[in-house]
């Protein structure tokens, strides 16, 4: 079995290696880090790239297939809507009353006043 | 009308693929699927998407696509030094930076971008205002630094977009 899988297969397994890395350095990522602002910022970054790498690998293994194109459209899907549910977490929990972390050096969001009302005064 | 059509049609296009089948079934699912879609959303509109037919701005908007993985992979290898190392060097906090862009598909794509690569992301867009988290706010001293950082997505998406 090892000895046949191939050079698409031999690349497949590195790209996928690669993603479970970068998914573990999120998940650690999310552990460590102090406030919900931050973990968004590894859940957002390392876990994309992580699951990128991942479909990528299913691409490559499975070509141009049924399995393939799936891969290909989940990555397009990933790609837009990780960083935009992660903006969207990000604006609720401020306007929820969620602190950053006390040792954070600046908000001047909250110096806008989470920009309430400002949609319209904006010029 | 027109946007009905190329919503069922776009639609379609993503059923056949995700389903990589023409058996009849699995057509007719996917047509009445799309018209209930492409009805469902006749009151949405398509902002500054047609821009994207033309040639000049599809080629800047692939050629973005290389330059924003080159930065997320750059992101990635940053996030994750910060998180494995012992002491956890982060001064997180977030600023407000304008942008020169005007569309409302560019701020989108810019802010999007923006969340993607080192160590930022976008909290709330506001008129031409950013807010952005930063896991490592940058000197205050050096003001500019924040506009720099915006600067080098704004040039392609202006291309794209504007």
């Amino acid at each position: 079995m090892s000895d046949s899988i191939g050079f698409a297969g031999a690349c497949a397994l590195i790209l996928m290696s690669l993603g479970l890395l970068f998914d573990l350095v999120g998940s650690i990522g999310l552990v460590r880090l102090p406030d919900v602002y931050n973990r968004l910022q590894a859940g957002t970054k390392c876990v994309t790239l992580g699951t990128f790498l991942l479909l990528l690998g299913v691409l490559v293994r499975f070509g141009c297939d049924a399995t393939g194109v799936k891969a290909l459209l989940c990555l397009w899907f990933v790609a837009m809507t990780s960083p935009t549910a992660a903006h969207a977490i990000a604006r609720a929990s401020h306007r929820a009353g969620f602190r950053l972390w006390s040792k954070s050096v600046v908000d001047q969001y909250a110096e806008d006043g989470d920009a309430r009302g400002r949609e319209e005064a904006a010029p | 009308m027109w946007r009905a059509l190329s919503c069922f049609l776009f639609t379609f296009l993503v059923w056949l693929a995700i389903t990589w089948s023409l058996a009849p079934l699995c057509l007719g699912i996917g047509l009445a699927a799309s018209v209930l879609v492409a009805a469902a959303l006749r009151d949405i509109e398509l902002q500054d998407a047609p821009l994207l037919l033309l040639p000049v701005r599809l080629f800047f908007a692939l050629a973005y696509l290389p330059v924003l993985f080159a930065y997320v992979v750059q992101a990635n290898f940053d996030v994750a030094y910060r998180v494995l190392h012992p002491k956890l060097p982060i001064r997180p906090g977030i600023l407000r930076v304008r942008t020169t862009l005007k569309s409302a598909a560019g701020r989108v794509l810019l802010a999007n971008s923006i969340t993607l690569t080192p160590g930022t992301l976008s909290v709330d867009v506001v008129g031409d205002v950013l807010y952005i988290h930063f896991i490592l706010v940058p000197d205050p001293r050096d003001e500019a630094e924040p506009r720099r950082m915006l600067a080098r997505f704004e040039r392609y998406i202006a291309r794209i977009f504007e």
